[in-house]
């Protein structure tokens, strides 16, 4: 553990991620996820195994495999939310179990797991990206502004009162990406993020991603859109209950992982427009 | 006359002593409601028993809908009604020592202590097996009654009496002492909320998205839990076991239906339980029935009223959408 650090001070140095560096455990200068020989079950069968991966500061990764192939339960061991049965993961250098400061990751769903029912508006729930900063406290006129400014980036500005129930799938995906980016994280998890949104706004959304790795934000990306990934992630991780390919994405077009991974049908075609 | 009852409390117990800043309260309180009665002819506000039911009925007015839009939108409408029936069992529990031991124990105290138990349970049942459900709740509630009307059995002779008191709430019986610890459990209950209101908002609305974000989200659902004993043995006194639950969940529905915001939900709800509360305390009072059925009714009634304005607001609304701005990635 200490070695993979020393050898990577250099690196995060660069890219300045570690400016508000913690005292604990050295979790800011390190790797920010770190799965070892992870293997995780629901039942007796495990749904991942054998998965090692460590993701630095700056990366843009994305995490892509068929459908049933562990993406999201991958994604739930490094968000802490699942323990594995074997092996370790680790988030900003910590036990990811026991990683609460909320305030360096930002999280996107699925398909929103959040209440479907309840009255809130867009701006009640883009405001929740700040409640890790805030803690007890009563959100600032800076955490306003920030709130304004995520709204601004997604287009939801003339949404900001309306009702989240009352919005088109495309429209309430939006306010998740708006909550997550007034999160101001370091490490932005986004777990099929664009399901639901019209094409047109996906591909400003891909570029949104790039802007925000450009800044140093870390971003780690589970999509089954193939063509969205090889265009814009610097890093695939092909995966199918184990690690199929893990590398840059242009070495992973050239590779055969994906036939492996999905079968043959498979190509890069069928995605956002590559 | 505050300094004399202020005096007497603080020679009768360490209870009394803690509670005695409410009783000075509640004289104050009392003399308000006789000056409004004087100005305003209403009879009811010439007994001292309706002033501390008013109180009472306002206190639950705003506490049972505040904690209920929390469970309601987590689909827990029916978690206040198990603990209602626990704390039944509580209240069997105290009258039980207060019979066969002559210990003077407010049965609501021990309603509190045996309902927040109960709720700790359930609240674990519901991590071991990571749902709740309605099984599990069904149990809950079951046994507490049964146990509440084994104890009762038990010891029939001096208790039967006083059992529909509890069962149905009872205007008349609020006495000082209960009146005081509801006012403690008021404020046990609004201060929590309002120091941990964005955690349990973030909990409510995503329970997945809270725990990333680093809030303990086990810990949250036990103070909810807790904090719903908490309301259900408050409301009790006068909303009765069988129905304490409505006040939790039926103006929460109504306010859903016409409310945009969070925030709006949490005010129009307690306007809308404050409007039960006291429409029915009058009209029990005049139509002398039981206050806790005519509050519900009440309550009822507003619920169909708010579906009614919300499919009309929702029709209206319908015409203006707004223009759906691009994704800038240029502004950062």
């Amino acid at each position: 553990m200490s070695a993979l650090r020393n050898g990577e001070s250099a690196e995060s140095a660069d890219i300045g991620v570690a400016d508000d560096a913690t005292a604990d455990a050295g979790g800011s200068s390190g790797p920010l996820v770190e799965l070892a020989d992870v293997e995780f079950g629901y039942t007796a069968t495990p749904v991942v195994e054998d998965i090692s991966l460590r993701i630095d500061p700056g990366e843009y990764v994305a995490i892509v495999g068929p459908n049933g192939s562990g993406k999201s339960t991958l994604m739930k061991l490094i968000l802490g939310l699942l323990r594995p049965d074997a092996g370790t993961a680790r988030l900003f250098g910590e036990p990811s179990h026991a990683f609460d400061d909320g305030a360096r990751i930002g999280y996107v769903a699925q398909h929103a797991s959040a209440s479907k029912e309840m009255p809130i508006t867009v701006r009640e729930v883009v405001k929740m990206g700040r409640f890790p900063h805030v803690g007890f406290g009563r959100l600032s006129a800076e955490d306003h502004r920030i709130v304004d400014e995520a709204l601004a980036t997604v287009g939801m500005t003339d949404f900001a009162n309306r009702r989240v129930t009352k919005l088109s799938g495309g429209q309430r995906q939006r306010a998740f990406i708006a909550r997550a980016l007034a999160g101001e994280a370091d490490l932005l998890v986004l777990d099929e993020p664009t399901v639901g949104v019209d094409a047109e706004s996906v591909d400003a959304f891909y570029d949104l991603l790039e802007a925000l790795n450009e800044e140093g934000i870390t971003i780690l990306l589970i999509e089954h859109d193939l063509g969205a990934v090889t265009d814009h992630a610097r890093r695939v991780v092909c995966l199918n209950r184990e690690v199929y390919f893990d590398g840059p994405t242009d070495e992973f077009v050239e590779s055969d992982a994906l036939a492996r991974a999905f079968g043959t049908a498979a190509s890069f075609a069928g995605g956002g427009g590559a | 006359m505050i300094p004399v009852e202020l005096f007497a409390a603080l020679q009768a117990g360490p209870l009394d002593a803690v509670l005695a800043p409410f009783y000075w309260f509640l004289a104050l309180w009392s003399d308000l409601l006789f000056a409004v009665g004087d100005a305003t002819g209403l009879g009811f506000l010439d007994y001292r028993f309706m002033h501390r039911a008013i109180l009472v009925g306002l206190c639950i007015g705003v506490m049972a809908p505040l904690i209920g839009t929390f469970l309601v939108h987590r689909q827990l409408a029916l978690i206040g009604d198990a603990l209602a029936h626990t704390a039944f069992a509580g209240v069997a529990v105290g009258l039980f020592l207060n019979g066969v031991f002559s210990l003077g124990v407010s049965p609501y105290l021990t309603a509190v202590v045996v309902a927040v138990i109960a709720a700790l349970l359930i609240e674990l049942i519901s991590e071991t097996t990571d749902a709740y459900n309605d099984v599990s709740m069904a149990i809950v509630l079951s046994t507490g009654f049964a146990l509440g009307t084994v104890l009762i059995s038990l010891n029939a002779g001096g208790l039967a009496v006083g059992i529909n008191q509890y069962l149905f709430g009872n205007l008349s019986t609020v006495s000082a002492e209960n009146a005081a610890i509801l006012l403690v459990l008021f404020a046990v209950i609004v201060g929590t909320v309002a120091l941990t209101r964005n955690q349990l908002l973030y909990v409510t609305f995503d329970e997945t998205a809270a725990a990333v974000s680093g809030i303990s989200v086990t810990w949250y659902n036990r103070v909810m839990v807790m904090l719903t004993a908490l309301v259900v043995v408050g409301a009790m006194q006068i909303m009765g076991v069988i129905l304490v639950a409505a006040m939790l969940v039926v103006p929460v529905a109504g306010a859903a239906q016409v409310s945009r915001s969070f925030s709006e939900s949490l005010l129009v709800s307690v306007v809308l339980a404050e409007l039960a509360v006291l429409l029915g305390i009058g009209a029990s009072y005049y139509g002398e029935a039981t206050a806790g059925g005519v509050i519900v009714l009440f309550a009822v009634g507003i619920y169909v009223v708010s579906v009614a304005i919300g499919k009309l607001q929702s029709r209206a609304g319908e015409d203006a959408t707004p223009e759906l701005g691009s994704i800038e990635s240029s502004d950062l």
